[in-house]
């Protein structure tokens, strides 16, 4: 009898889920004039604390998780999320403490931040590293903002062009769009790599700076990655790193080393905290030393083992939100460092890298690989030999896994490999699910060759079935209205 | 090494490896990562610790703060300290809620989705406005989003702004200003609150909108019709609101005086104080401008058997398709925030909205009036207060506050960082959870400072 | 599938002159390759633009294209149905889904474009 009504379906007049005291103080008319009044209440629902527990239970059990099941979707890292994390951030020490506190009341957090940065100024060779965005999207905003800011500051704000290669995520271009500066898209080269022939020819003294995964969204680590750095610092522009998929690669390489100027970690990817369903996440930006003036206010400073907030930094690109960061998610990634240290990263990422490979080389055998070479973390299967051959579609090919409990990977994406799909089991998989998975792919695979219709119409078993995009896009119901 | 997050064994990486045609781990990595970036060192971090150790440490960590809630706390200034329902933390502790991603494949995201379609329907109802989003990272960057999308709209690239909005807010507007080239002029307050005339000859045919907050940052509820007007003087100029989303159980919605964009903070909705963050930007605005709206939307749908259902939608607007144009580069959303908000909105429902912001009033009121009597304090605004209110000292706040929070109060903010010379000056918050007993002691404490 | 009486262009786009002005849609290849449309952003009356321009963009559920000026002019008319009935681009891509008229301010540039015939060669 699970229902999925709306719970403005469910109110009924004068139910209520809360309770408050009683007012203490004497209870004044006319403190708000008239016309500055609300004249009709808010028809927020009307429902009682049971029932509303109630509809929230069986609408997260409509969800896939990484808690429920298997969860490939590449370049997200849908690693398992430690629980101890979900306890600690929950402290009052840190829950309850206000953001305008006192630094003296405040020490702990300071300090957890502090040495939060350290650690990710290690993990990624970086001399600093600021913890304000509140997400990858929002760090890559603040990182380019940082490019700006340097290169003004050096008389060069003509530099408006960044590089960006077409495997590359679409917040790349539109963060570059929202900082003011112009995309230049350059291909990648037959192993999926760099083209570095291209990347001369767009190398001027308009370079703002590039902006680089490494790994790839294919899944392949940049073997030119040091020329690639070399040639882009010789026309005077920066690059940047977008930390997306550096689950592959800690304790074996460093942005930083690499010749990375700027980076930004994805904590809810590399680091163990959760999704959340889309956010909060969060999005550090490490820096070489040549652009610490300009990194947002405040940042976290010691001295003589006491922390404090530093604002006066004339050189700073202001603030990209309020306060310091999502704490909240800072509190996560701190603890899930400090209970893996060097080794267990170091680990991690093998038995990323170490999955990644075992599935992809079971996988080639019924599914097309456009580059087929040792991946990192992550490698694109491609659907196209069911298309062309069986004219089964990536789309139904994923739509399958559903009913196997499985969660798709990322679909069509990078563009540039045909009914892309993009898998990452991360390292907190085991063999045996990795196992289970390869014989749902090649047991789809086989049902493409003989029964292709069936695979079209799937899923049958979710909640729902395929939905109609196209008529939510064209007349769209974005809120819920009250009958007649 | 095994760990406890780490379910393959030696054996299991060994028959891996062996499939693969591999002797060791070394050589998988040797092939793909040249030699010259190769780290060869190990990583500078603290030896690992067991889950009990970390879970000490972190106490430890945490006990070396003093949280708001172990004193008596009159913090705000756009994060405030109000009660949450002991389901909101239930509700968002579900796993299946937590550990998913943002909801790409509709069939599997029911929960999600429909959530979030609760969420949007909420904030519109709250707002009073045609159109809400999934939310942004939080009020201050919603409002540079905001900006952004009014000047996308009107084609102009002129701001103009009251500085009584939230000073962090207008940073971060100046930050996002810098780099899109915007060019954003502020107007001074008068007595508290936006210096009408000022703005109006500010306002010009470049203007692409005007920003105001209300109640604004020194707790004022401004008049928003009046500066509603003021759009007339500009041509396509928009108009942006800043609410706090508890005031508008008793003060009179976006909706109703022809706002184009509403915005605020959502953390008085169910999030604790949290040093800040994770906490939500909401975002409401006009109908006729869905297209140029930042984030995520959630639109009502069927599947192929006529069964309701719910789909991210509009996704053209959004950068992995339209890329370097999208409308802005936000990719998620803060999710589990705004599950906690509407989880929130829908215990509290429509009397309990209206309930809150009464008693938030209603007590603000009390306290400004009882410090207001107080020799050596004067209340310096005039305006009609929410939740919030400026005291002025005469002697510098510091002294104030070292004597308040001995004696276990957190008195306030110092204003004095935002707006020159208010040395003197604080910022008082009064929520719903602050007694009448609290405030009296708190006023004698201030007496005898 | 590709009317003779239209011109086409290399942007998939036709183009009937019609009491002298220039109706400009999508071809049924276009229409195929984009999937359902679910909006048409149009032009404002009265906007001139030079051949090649960008003067709207149409979208599917996942895909963004733009609109070009299959010659320079002025728009005189859009299809103002297509803000409810967007399908129309799918469903008769050369009749109710025409998208705007232009006035022609050079009807030299009409040899530029192609017939049917060779249009449908470029899509071989």
């Amino acid at each position: 009898m699970k229902d999925r009504d709306l719970i403005f379906e469910k109110s009924r007049p004068g139910k209520k889920g809360y309770s408050l005291p009683e007012l203490d103080v004497p209870q004044k008319q006319d403190l708000l004039p008239e016309n500055l009044q609300r004249k009709n209440p808010a028809p927020l629902p009307e429902v009682a604390e049971g029932e509303v527990l109630r509809h929230y239970i069986n609408l997260s059990q409509l969800n896939h998780s990484v808690d429920n099941g298997f969860y490939p979707l590449g370049s997200c890292t849908m690693k398992y999320n430690p629980k101890i994390n979900e306890d600690v951030s929950r402290l009052p020490g840190f829950a309850e403490l206000h953001p305008y506190q006192s630094e003296e009341m405040t020490q702990g957090a300071l300090k957890l931040m502090a040495e939060l940065e350290k650690y990710l100024c290690e993990i990624g060779g970086m001399d600093r590293v600021t913890l304000q965005p509140a997400a990858g999207a929002h760090g890559e905003l603040a990182g380019l903002m940082l490019i700006r800011a340097y290169h003004r500051h050096r008389g060069q704000d003509h530099r408006k062009k960044i590089i960006i290669p077409d495997s590359g995520h679409g917040t790349n271009p539109a963060s570059v769009t929202m900082c003011g500066y112009e995309t230049v898209e350059i291909p990648s080269d037959d192993k999926g790599c760099i083209d570095l022939e291209a990347l001369k020819e767009v190398l001027d003294d308009k370079v703002a700076g590039i902006m680089l995964t490494n790994p790839n969204t294919l899944g392949f680590y940049e073997e030119n990655i040091s020329e690639v750095c070399r040639l882009v610092h010789e026309s005077g522009g920066l690059l940047y790193y977008d930390g997306a998929n550096a689950n592959a690669i800690m304790g074996y390489s460093r942005p930083g080393d690499m010749g990375f100027d700027i980076l930004h970690f994805n904590l809810h990817k590399t680091f163990g905290t959760p999704h959340g369903g889309g956010g909060p996440g969060s999005g550090p930006v490490g820096v070489k030393d040549k652009l610490v003036p300009f990194l947002p206010n405040p940042m976290i400073e010691e001295e003589d083992g006491k922390y404090f907030l530093d604002y006066d930094r004339p050189q700073s690109i202001g603030r990209v939100r309020s306060f310091f960061g999502n704490f909240g998610v800072l509190v996560k990634a701190f603890t899930y460092i400090r209970m893996l240290g060097a080794e267990g990263l170091k680990q991690v990422s093998e038995d990323a890298v170490l999955n990644a490979n075992y599935i992809m080389e079971k996988l080639a055998k019924s599914y097309h690989l456009k580059y087929h070479r040792n991946c990192m973390h992550e490698f694109v299967l491609s659907g196209k030999k069911q298309k062309d051959e069986h004219g089964v579609t990536t789309t139904d090919i994923v739509k399958n896994l559903l009913d196997h409990g499985i969660h798709p990977p990322t679909v069509y994406f990078p563009l540039i490999v045909e009914e892309a799909m993009m898998i990452e089991p991360t390292e907190t998989e085991s063999k045996e699910t990795l196992d289970e998975f390869v014989a749902v792919m090649e047991k789809i695979a086989k049902m493409a060759e003989e029964d292709p219709e069936k695979l079209k119409e799937a899923p049958y078993t979710t909640p729902v079935r395929r939905l109609d995009e196209a008529g939510a896009a064209r007349n769209p119901i974005l809120k819920w209205e009250p009958k007649g | 090494m095994n760990h406890q997050f780490l379910p393959n064994n030696e054996e299991s990486r060994q028959e891996m490896l062996k499939s693969l045609g591999l002797n060791s781990i070394e050589e998988l990595f040797g092939c793909c990562i040249p030699e010259n970036v190769r780290f060869k060192g190990k990583l500078n971090l603290p030896k690992p610790l067991s889950e009990l150790e970390a879970r000490r440490l972190l106490t430890q960590i945490a006990n070396v703060n003093q949280p708001a809630s172990e004193l008596v706390s009159f913090l705000g200034g756009g994060v405030a300290d109000h009660y949450i329902p002991a389901s909101v933390n239930h509700i968002i502790s579900r796993s299946e809620f937590y550990t998913a991603y943002t909801p790409y494949q509709a069939e599997v995201s029911q929960g999600t989705l429909q959530n979030i379609f609760e969420f949007q329907t909420l904030i519109c109802m709250l707002t009073g406005m045609d159109v809400a989003n999934a939310s942004m990272y939080d009020g201050a960057s919603a409002l540079a989003e905001a900006v952004l999308m009014a000047s996308s709209v009107s084609r102009q690239n002129k701001i103009v702004i009251s500085q009584t909005v939230n000073p962090q807010y207008r940073e971060t507007v100046q930050t996002y200003a810098r780099a899109t080239g915007l060019e954003i002029v502020e107007i001074p307050h008068k007595d508290g609150q936006t210096d009408l005339e000022a703005m109006e000859e500010a306002i010009d045919d470049k203007t692409a909108a005007i920003a105001f907050q209300s109640p604004n940052f020194f707790g004022i509820i401004e008049d928003p019709f009046p500066i509603s007007k003021l759009k007339e003087k500009g041509k396509k100029t928009l108009l942006i609101s800043v609410v706090d989303p508890l005031s508008l159980g008793v003060i009179v919605p976006p909706g109703d005086y022809d706002a184009d964009i509403v915005l605020g903070e959502g953390q008085p909705m169910g999030n604790p104080v949290s040093f800040g963050g994770p906490h939500l930007g909401f975002f409401a605005a006009r109908e006729k401008l869905i297209r140029k709206m930042p984030g995520r939307l959630i639109g009502q749908t069927e599947d192929v058997d006529g069964k309701r259902g719910f789909v991210m939608t509009l996704q053209t607007r959004e950068q992995h398709i339209r890329r370097h144009r999208a409308t802005s580069n936000i990719c998620t959303n803060q999710a589990l925030n705004a599950l906690a908000a509407a989880s929130y909105l829908n215990l509290m429902g429509k009397k309990g909205i209206q309930e809150v912001a009464h008693q938030c009033l209603q007590k603000a009121n009390y306290l400004k009036e009882k410090i207001d009597a107080l020799p050596g304090y004067s209340i310096p605004f005039n305006g009609p207060i929410f939740k919030e209110f400026a005291v002025k000292a005469n002697r510098p706040f510091q002294e104030v506050q070292k004597v308040l929070v001995d004696k276990g109060f957190l008195p306030g903010i110092h204003l004095e960082p935002y707006y020159e010379g208010m040395d003197d000056w604080f910022l008082v918050c009064v929520t719903e959870k602050r007694t009448r007993e609290e405030m009296d002691r708190f006023a004698a404490g201030l007496e005898g400072v | 599938m590709y009317p003779e009486e239209l011109k086409y262009t290399d942007d998939h786009e036709w183009v009937r002159v019609e009491n002298g002005k220039a109706y400009v849609g999508v071809t049924h290849y276009a229409q195929e390759q984009l999937g359902d449309v679910v909006f048409v952003e149009l032009p404002d009356i009265g906007e001139e633009f030079e051949m090649g321009d960008s003067f709207g963009v149409v979208e599917s559920v996942k895909t963004v294209s733009d609109l070009f000026m299959p010659l320079s002019g002025k728009v005189v008319e859009i299809n103002e149905d297509l803000e409810d009935s967007p399908e129309a681009v799918n469903e008769d891509p050369y009749g109710e889904g025409w998208i705007i008229a232009i006035e022609l301010s050079d009807e030299s540039q009409l040899d530029q474009l192609m017939d049917s015939e060779a249009y449908q060669k470029t899509l071989e």
